[in-house]
């Protein structure tokens, strides 16, 4: 399973995970993800600007709570 | 801009450094505090005129405060951003603004209701009311933008006194995907008026937002009408308020309950017609239009305004992270400067004249005289070129 994270704000897309609010569920690969769609928590960056992360712990300042 | 380039942890030091605005966020409370600032001033002075005082604030103190007080000289730097973001005090600054903004709601409805009001003065309070629901469509903004549950549930409750629910998923998903370009609806063009644009965007933006939400529930194989949209989440909620205010208080709030609404999110609109009045971002060779950068939004700095709004005039950092808490946006000197803070700059925008007069030769300027690169209006084109001249692809 791969992680793919919004080079602007740190959201990473983690296959296992999924997003089910966006209507990917768990296991959902990447490639199924609609190329239009773009950064969920930024609206930033799109899907294509995603850059492959090798975990999905690294996300924006915003999460470190 | 590049905050992410280094990770200076040492300086992440309140020592090294103090926020001078710190305590100057709690002023922003005056705006939810309105109805009983308003009722004060009644009380003291006996002249019922102060029931428009919230408007008074909003369009002549803060513009005068913005022209005498000046610049923000402060801007935080980079290695005290996320120190500064992780301290829980501002947040709580803008929580606290809810709870007071609807107990000042509760306080008008009885005002209408059983306080004696002339019409003339029951229509001031709705004026004033409606700072708030605009002022708190700002809060939501805020909130909005957060990842945290708790943060985005608030953010809808701080919209439902304006019935704009639909903001917060427009505003993300939407008008920060597409800004500065001619598929928004809540980016305005040169040539177009605020009266035009106002229409254009209440219903561009209702329209949008229905889309965005829609396609969301289909991925996940709901319906567009089902529990889980959040847009009909958020209009309920305003349903459900009017509907118990109306039920507590009697069927007369209701048409100043409407009323405060309506201005509530006109000035919301009148704020998003002047962030990006004309700014384009250009398409690049793939079709896509190339990133949100500084130059796409328009920026000032005036403290009065500053603190009134969250930061919001500090837009392009904004645009650039989303995400960033109103503490600790930047100023951005290359981006487009308004000549005075928002405040003001909404007073311009209601009368054209003096809006194209000011704002349209500040845009060429921007361009360069290259009005190619502007978002024009397509119906004023012909208009716009042959006042300014030039020669628009």
């Amino acid at each position: 399973m791969s992680a793919f994270r919004c080079p602007a704000c740190g959201y990473t897309y983690d296959e296992g995970e999924g997003n089910p609010r966006e209507g990917f569920p768990p296991g959902t690969p990447w490639s199924e993800v609609p190329d239009e769609w773009h950064c969920p928590d930024c609206g930033v960056r799109d899907k294509v600007d995603f850059v492959e992360s090798p975990s999905g712990e690294d996300r924006g300042p915003d999460e470190a709570e | 801009m590049e905050a992410h380039a280094h990770s200076a942890e040492v300086d992440l030091n309140p020592a090294t450094w103090t926020d001078p605005k710190r305590y100057a966020w709690l002023l922003g409370l005056i705006v939810p505090l309105l109805p009983f600032i308003a009722w004060s001033l009644v009380a003291l002075t006996g002249l019922g005129v102060f029931w428009f005082y919230g408007p008074f604030l909003v369009f002549v103190i803060f513009p005068v405060a913005d022209l005498l007080i000046g610049m923000d000289a402060e801007n935080p730097p980079d290695s005290v951003i996320k120190w500064l973001e992780q301290d829980r005090y501002y947040r709580w600054c803008t929580y606290v603004f809810i709870p007071i903004q609807y107990a000042g709601l509760i306080f008008a409805c009885y005002m209408w209701a059983d306080g004696g009001l002339s019409t003339v003065e029951g229509i001031g309070l709705a004026l004033t009311m409606s700072m708030v629901s605009g002022i708190a469509i700002n809060t939501a903004h805020e909130l909005g933008h957060k990842r945290d549950d708790l943060e985005k549930w608030l953010s809808k409750v701080a919209l439902a006194q304006s019935g704009y629910g639909h903001f917060f998923i427009e505003h993300n998903r939407g008008h920060h995907v597409r800004v500065a370009t001619p598929e928004d609806p809540a980016s305005a063009r040169l040539g177009e008026s605020f009266w035009a644009f106002l229409p254009r965007t209440v219903a561009g933006s209702l329209g949008s937002a229905w889309g965005i939400e829609r396609a969301r529930l289909e991925r996940g194989g709901h319906s567009a009408w089902s529990i889980h949209n959040d847009i009909l989440q958020a209009w309920a909620m305003t349903v459900v308020l009017f509907a118990a205010l109306a039920i507590a208080f009697g069927p007369v709030v209701l048409p100043f309950l409407l009323l405060q609404a309506v201005l509530g999110f006109s000035l919301l609109e009148v704020v998003n017609y002047l962030e990006h009045y004309g700014l384009l971002r250009q398409k690049k060779d793939d079709g896509r239009y190339e990133r949100c950068l500084p130059q796409h939004s328009w920026n000032s700095n005036n403290v009065a305004s500053n603190v009134l709004l969250y930061h919001l005039q500090r837009h392009s950092d904004h645009h650039a992270n989303p995400t960033r808490r109103y503490q600790a946006l930047r100023h951005v000197e290359e981006a487009p400067q308004l000549p005075t803070g928002y405040a003001g700059m909404i007073l311009l925008a209601w009368f054209p004249p003096v809006w194209r007069r000011v704002m349209d030769r500040r845009l060429i300027d921007h361009y360069e005289g290259d009005l190619g690169r502007a978002n024009i209006q397509p119906r004023a084109k012909r208009r716009v070129l042959a006042r300014y001249g030039g020669s628009a692809a």
